[in-house]
């Protein structure tokens, strides 16, 4: 009996200890330091969140398709740049639709890697991350890239603007989630990306073109990450190349956090975006904790061991199992 | 018998999943020296209750003896240092290592400083291999075989140690005949060596053939245990099921239609040569071959998974070239593939979701999918294939193999296809789903369908075929009308005794 209990709670925990763990952290870092659920704290976490959360809606696609996008963060750098290029040369209405285009670009041509060729998506993707950062760099020529008028420029309110006081990032994120919430959870599409991630094979034989359906994942992907980088460009109206490196990590742990299985074929964008709050507010209880800015680094890659351990715990039914 | 110590008693064992009693305190006794027959419908229980006895599931409630000493088993590992081995009905090995590293997995042969002994391991293992007589040596990467050979693999593994018990899950569901017989062979000299074999099968002429007692299991309920030689088809389905059965060869005499699919010539590169056939709307046509006689290549060549080198497919007349199972879809053609785990299912995802997947395109309202036309699918085709699931909801890969395989078969019934191509459609498929699911496709045909079924079990094939296409080695040897064809006849075209006729 004692038995059964036992493994009554580490189900339990396999199943719901992201949950269980966040609720301790929040607790522990409340009482720690109450400003940590002061409500402009509270905001605050979610406004620099946004980023970071548009990404993850995309790359959710990919993962629940059975993939990995690690190249957002260098693409995420890309789009920065090239819009507040082009701001300057063509005006904001013409720089925004080049900045996707090309963005897009970038996507279909990991898509029609990964997808068509059937290449492995890790090495892809990684392999992008550098290429992606050699092409900015080539762009700029190394310089950062700023606009000349920031006072004059109508392009700032996609990161500094608000509607009835909710900030714009803000907006766009929950805006975004909503619609590929809708898009993954009713459409057609939505089902295939599910089946293609499930079984690949299994999908192949119930007619589903898998390539293009993980073509299409890729193109989604790189669509959020231009999201991405138009909040953060309107927002700084400036920016280093290097402003979206080491996100591509943050990103997978928020997704691997909120429960998307990094074998494909399950995840949520609700869950995704439960994943980019946790990791928002356990980056930030750490700093108010007066951690180190740079020991997200190491926090992030804990994460993400404890999620994949999980991920696979659940599937075990137990924490530590003999039975693999 | 009854003086005797049993090899393995369980009593009293319960086992609840979410929504489901799967077991509901069952009691069995085996004695050494016995082949014990456990048979029900499926969802009945049996592999669950063998997952309990194999340290694969913890019980609920009820308590396990080996020689009569209680015993927990604790793991797969735990259970077989206590003699009994488990082979399971969906195969288990990892494909990218060898036939000898997947049988002696977990207890590899060692050296000093616990370096693998691989000579002795290979020779091990060569060893059991010839007693199986099979065609693969140790060294065969597993993932090369053929599901029959590794299904054989699988067998093997139980023949490493001395055991009390071996759990045989379902083992003939993907054999050809001649392997069967080997596998019956070394039943019976586990038999002559005292040990204590439970044998799980829907096919009633093995259990006949082999067992001593016979077990039944009834919506997780014991209903009582049967002494094979007293005892006949009838009764066991009986207690099985609760009605009995007709048996009787389903005679149809509706009319036949227009030639709904024509192949000449088709040849794909080395896996079959030049095969021409044709089936009319209305006909059954059964493809009745060895394993590895390229039926199902055949098949997939029809569905658009591979390309032919030589020869045309017509359908309704019209020449059609098929690249993609998009395109045979979109052509009217369904395929029931053979190997429903990999090919047929998506484990994870919903029992609804999978079943109207290849048509989820089609069934919108407005941009999204219509839950209300895909619950109406699956309702309709779990009542007509009896489908035992808490619900739509259920993960697929939580059902009974049975069950699974009625999943995949309601999937691509339920696209209304003008040629349907089944692979094995009642492998693992209880007697009184199998009988339904063969007055289903003699039903198809009858309303107008082109129906092909592609079988190794003899008795399935002249029990639902107008005419049957006999293979041997990708070439058609024969073709036979149901009025002409014999056993004997069928067993000597598709061993290449005959010359080509067709
Ligand atoms: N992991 C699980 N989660 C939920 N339900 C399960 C699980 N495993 C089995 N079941 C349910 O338990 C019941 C018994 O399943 P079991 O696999 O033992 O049937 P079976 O008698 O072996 O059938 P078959 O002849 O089809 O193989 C079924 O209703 C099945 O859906
Ligand atoms: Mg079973």
């Amino acid at each position: 009996m004692a038995e059964l209990t036992r493994k009554g709670l580490q189900g339990f925990l396999a199943r719901q200890g992201i949950l269980v763990a966040f609720a301790v952290f929040m607790i522990a870092f409340a009482v720690a330091n109450p400003r940590f659920i002061d409500i402009d704290n509270v905001f605050g976490v979610i406004r620099s969140s946004a980023i970071l959360g548009v990404m993850a809606l995309g790359v959710t696609f990919v993962v629940i398709g059975g993939n990995l996008d690690l190249s957002v963060g260098s693409m995420m750098s890309f789009s920065t740049i090239v819009v507040l290029d082009l701001h300057d040369k063509i005006g904001p209405t013409l720089a925004i639709p080049s900045m996707f285009a090309m963005t897009l670009a970038l996507g279909a041509f990991i898509g029609i890697l990964v997808g068509y060729l059937k290449l492995n998506s890790l090495i892809v993707t990684l392999g992008m991350l550098s290429a992606i950062h050699g092409l900015t760099l080539t762009y700029s020529g190394g310089k950062n890239m700023d606009i000349a008028d920031k006072s004059g420029t109508w392009f700032s309110v996609f990161g500094q603007g608000s509607v009835a006081g909710l900030p714009m990032p803000i907006l766009i994120f929950a805006g975004l989630a909503i619609v590929l919430s809708i898009i993954l959870s009713r459409t057609p599409f939505g089902r295939k990306v599910y089946a293609v991630g499930g079984n690949g094979v299994a999908a192949t034989f119930s007619g589903i073109p898998r390539a293009r359906v993980v073509f299409m994942t890729y193109l989604m992907s790189s669509f959020c990450v231009a999201t991405a980088g138009l909040i953060q460009a309107s927002r700084s109206l400036g920016s280093q190349n290097t402003v979206g490196q080491g996100m591509e990590l943050e990103v997978l742990a928020a997704v691997i956090l909120g429960g998307a299985s990094l074998l494909g074929g399950s995840g949520t964008i609700f869950k995704t975006v439960i994943g980019v709050l946790i990791l928002g507010f356990i980056q930030n209880g750490l700093l108010l904790l007066g951690l180190a800015f740079y020991a997200q680094y190491i926090v992030t890659w804990i994460i993400i061991i404890l999620a994949v351990w999980l991920d696979i715990a659940a599937k075990r039914g137990g924490l530590w199992s003999r039975i693999a | 018998m009854t003086d005797q110590t049993p090899a393995l008693r369980l009593e009293g064992i319960v086992k609840t999943f979410p929504g489901v009693r799967a077991l509901d305190g069952v009691s069995l006794t085996v004695m050494p020296g016995e082949v014990h027959a456990l048979m029900g419908e499926n969802g009945a229980g049996k592999s669950t209750l063998m997952k309990v006895l194999g340290g694969i599931l913890a019980p609920n409630e009820g308590q396990i003896f080996i020689e009569e000493q209680p015993t927990v088993m604790s793991s797969p590992m735990n259970a077989k240092a206590k003699g009994v081995v488990f082979i399971h009905q969906e195969l288990s090995l990892a494909d990218e290592l060898t036939v000898a590293e997947n049988i002696f997995l977990g207890e590899l042969p060692k050296k000093s400083f616990g370096r693998v002994d691989w000579q002795r391991l290979y020779d091990e293992t060569d060893a059991i291999l010839k007693t199986l007589n099979v065609g693969f040596a140790a060294r065969t990467r597993v993932g090369d075989l053929s599901i029959a050979n590794q299904q054989m693999v699988e067998i093997a593994r139980a023949l490493t140690v001395e055991p009390r018990a071996v759990i045989f899950d379902e083992p003939t569901a993907s054999l050809t005949d001649a392997e069967k017989v080997v596998l019956f062979e070394v039943i019976a000299d586990l038999q002559s060596r005292g040990v204590g074999v439970i044998y799980i099968s829907h096919r009633m002429e093995e259990i006949f053939k082999i067992t001593d007692r016979i077990s039944v299991l009834r919506d997780g309920q014991y209903r009582g245990t049967l002494n094979t030689a007293e005892t006949n088809e009838e009764e066991v389905t009986q207690l099985m099921i609760g009605r009995t059965l007709d048996l009787s060869r389903n005679e149809s005499t509706h009319e036949l239609g227009e030639v709904a699919l024509e192949v000449r010539g088709l040849s794909c590169g080395g896996l079959f040569e030049d095969v021409s056939f044709s089936v009319r709307r209305g006909e059954v046509v059964g493809f009745y071959g060895l394993v590895g006689a390229g039926r199902t290549e055949i098949a997939e060549t029809l569905f658009g998974l591979r390309e032919p080198s030589a020869g045309t497919i017509h359908l309704a007349g019209e020449e059609v070239s098929i690249h993609s199972p998009a395109d045979a879809i979109k052509r009217g053609i369904s395929l029931v593939p053979e190997d429903r785990k990999g090919q047929g299912l998506i484990l994870g995802m919903n029992c609804r979701d999978n079943m109207t997947l290849p048509q989820v395109s089609d069934l919108t309202a407005g941009p999204f999918v219509s839950d209300g036309a895909e619950v109406a699918i699956f309702d309709q085709y779990r009542d007509k294939l009896d489908i035992r699931t808490p619900g739509w909801r259920q993960l697929v890969g939580n059902l009974s193999g049975g069950n699974q395989q009625k999943i995949v078969i309601g999937k691509w019934l339920s696209m209304r296809p003008e040629v349907l191509i089944v692979d094995e459609p009642t492998r693992g498929i209880d007697v009184g789903s199998k009988s339904e699911i063969h007055n289903l496709i003699r039903e198809l045909a009858a309303q107008g369908y082109a129906v092909i079924v592609i079988s190794s079990e003899m008795p399935e094939v002249l029990h639902v075929s107008d005419r049957i296409v006999a293979m041997f080695s990708g070439r058609v040897m024969r073709e036979f009308t149901a009025e002409e064809v014999t056993e004997d006849s069928l067993i000597q075209a598709i061993s290449g005794l005959t010359g080509k006729t067709a």
